[in-house]
């Protein structure tokens, strides 16, 4: 079967022109392939590039140099070739993203930060709202915050927002950066919930997992950060 | 689910090539090119001198470049060269199809007559002649601007900034526009005045599918607005792309010193 996500010699670095031109190599070789139903832990310490990989993956951060093959319903496309539209068009339908932290929008309710993704999708509003509701009920956000802005929320709260929005939708890939990391016990297994739910439904996942058991439990295996090193 | 709009079959609604605007031997823009498509946001970010404005007012055709090509796509489908158009066609574009939102609510809107007339007045401009609809459609719009109805007959020098600023938006895009320009549309105002003008452009541009290019120096605003960003400076081009792509991995020193001198966008 094909790789749904095809990483060759990925190298990115970062130049600071404006504090003396230098330049961070972060990461320097990436060659990973990640199927259907495949979730591929990044495992590494901190600063080893974890989260720029994950960016990058998403057309975040823009590719130094090397392939970047998604599969995209039937094409395959390099997102370091692609243009802005195509990435748009890609984030809309085909990669999913969980960042650390929710980016709220001023005076938009929780409910429909949720909902938003599968609208952009074509699904009327009223099926949107009802699935959003949906996923922040299992994921135990009270129901008195659903038409709140998260602005003023926790931060579990706000994760689980995030991660709401991040599975409204059956992303074929998934990018997850820490999404238990400020969340409890019952939390914490909805979650994992979620993510066994989707890699059956054969998601190919890329994730940073700090917490070890939820590690053990979510990941086929593990991409060793220092070999992004070696070069 | 549509498949893949991604082989761009669909052709642009705007395509810009070379454009340079000069003030006698001073620069306003120079050289700039970019297509826009149905849909589609573009933001240009940059600071106070960097020929944001000119660059607005040469892609509405308020002033004529000294180079390069403007073409935009007919609701017929042909491709028109905009500086081909007679003065009038093009006068009629900028009435029908386009829609300009000032920074200055006053010179987008005419002050001494009701804010009904101000949003009737494009509709008229157009063929409009029955009294009751265009009331209806100046009521309606009024509405979705979030402007009580019972102001329609009030005059906008009695509106508050935000309030002259949103029944601006009224106007522009009562006539139904495909292309809509705006020149720091929520620039001073108070904050939560911005905040609720930006949700209503943000909720009516995904709504109506319009394509819009918003001038901004405030990148917080072009982050919320724009799928794509244009950085200026000095009158060029310095970096383009994908919004969050330009502010989060900015390339280029001056976006590198822009994005590193605000406090969080
Ligand atoms: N936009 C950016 N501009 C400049 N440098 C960056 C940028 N993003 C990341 N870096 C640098 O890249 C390196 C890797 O950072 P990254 O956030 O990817 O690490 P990480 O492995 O996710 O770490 P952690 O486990 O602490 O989250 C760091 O040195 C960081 O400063
Ligand atoms: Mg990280």
């Amino acid at each position: 079967m094909e790789p749904l996500l095809d990483i060759r010699g990925l190298a990115k670095s970062f130049t600071l022109h404006n504090q003396g031109g230098v330049t961070l190599p972060v990461l320097a070789a990436v060659d990973l392939s990640v199927r259907a139903g495949e979730c591929v832990a990044l495992h590494g310490r901190s600063g080893t590039g974890k989260s720029t990989l994950l960016r990058t993956l998403y057309g975040n951060y823009r590719v130094g140099s090397g392939e970047l093959w998604v599969r995209h319903g039937a094409a395959r496309i390099d997102l370091a070739q692609a243009s802005p539209r195509q990435i748009i068009e890609l984030r809309r339908s085909t990669i999913g993203y969980v960042s650390q932290f929710l980016r709220v929008i001023p005076r938009v309710a929780a409910l429909d930060i949720v909902a938003e993704p599968m609208r952009a999708r074509g699904l009327g509003a009223e099926a949107a709202l009802e699935r959003a509701a949906a996923l922040l009920t299992r994921l135990n956000v009270p129901e008195r915050l659903w038409h709140l802005a998260p602005a003023t929320f926790s931060g579990g709260e706000q994760q689980r927002i995030n991660i709401a929005r991040g599975f409204a939708v059956e992303y074929p890939i998934l990018l997850l950066d820490e999404p238990t990391a400020s969340l409890d016990g019952d939390n914490r297994t909805s979650v994992i919930g979620l993510i066994d739910e989707v890699l059956a439904r054969g998601t190919a996942i890329v994730g940073i997992f700090h917490d070890g058991e939820v590690r053990e439990r979510v990941a086929s295996r593990l991409y060793d950060m220092t070999e992004a090193k070696a070069a | 689910m549509s498949a893949l709009p991604l082989l761009d079959e669909e052709p642009p609604l705007l395509v810009v090539e070379g454009l340079t605007v000069a003030y006698g031997a001073r620069v306003g823009c120079r050289d700039v090119g970019f297509e826009l498509w149905p849909g589609e946001v573009l933001g240009i970010v940059g600071e106070s001198g960097s020929g944001k404005t000119s660059l607005l007012n040469a892609l509405s055709a308020k002033i004529e470049p000294a180079a390069g090509r403007i073409r935009y796509r007919l609701r017929d489908g042909t491709m028109a060269d905009l500086f081909d158009l007679s003065e009038a066609a093009r006068r009629q574009l900028l009435r029908t199809d386009w829609g300009v939102v000032h920074q200055n609510p006053r010179d987008g809107l005419r002050l001494t007559v009701s804010a009904g007339a101000n949003v009737g007045e494009r509709l008229m401009a157009i063929g409009a002649r029955h009294y009751g609809e265009i009331r209806g459609s100046a009521l309606d719009w009024l509405g979705k601007v979030e402007i009580d109805r019972d102001r329609i007959d009030d005059r906008p020098s009695s509106f508050s900034g935000g309030m002259q600023q949103r029944l601006q938006i009224a106007r522009n895009l009562v006539t139904n526009p495909r292309l809509v320009f705006m020149d720091e549309p929520t620039g001073g105002l108070d904050v939560s005045v911005q905040a609720r003008l930006l949700d209503l452009i943000r909720g009516l541009v995904a709504d109506l599918g319009l394509s819009a290019i918003i001038v901004t120096h405030d990148l917080a605003v072009a982050r919320l607005l724009a799928h794509r960003l244009m950085v200026m400076r000095g009158g060029e081009v310095v970096e383009s792309g994908l919004t969050d792509q330009v502010l989060d991995d900015p390339q280029h020193p001056y976006t590198q010193l822009l994005v590193s001198s605000i406090l969080q966008v």
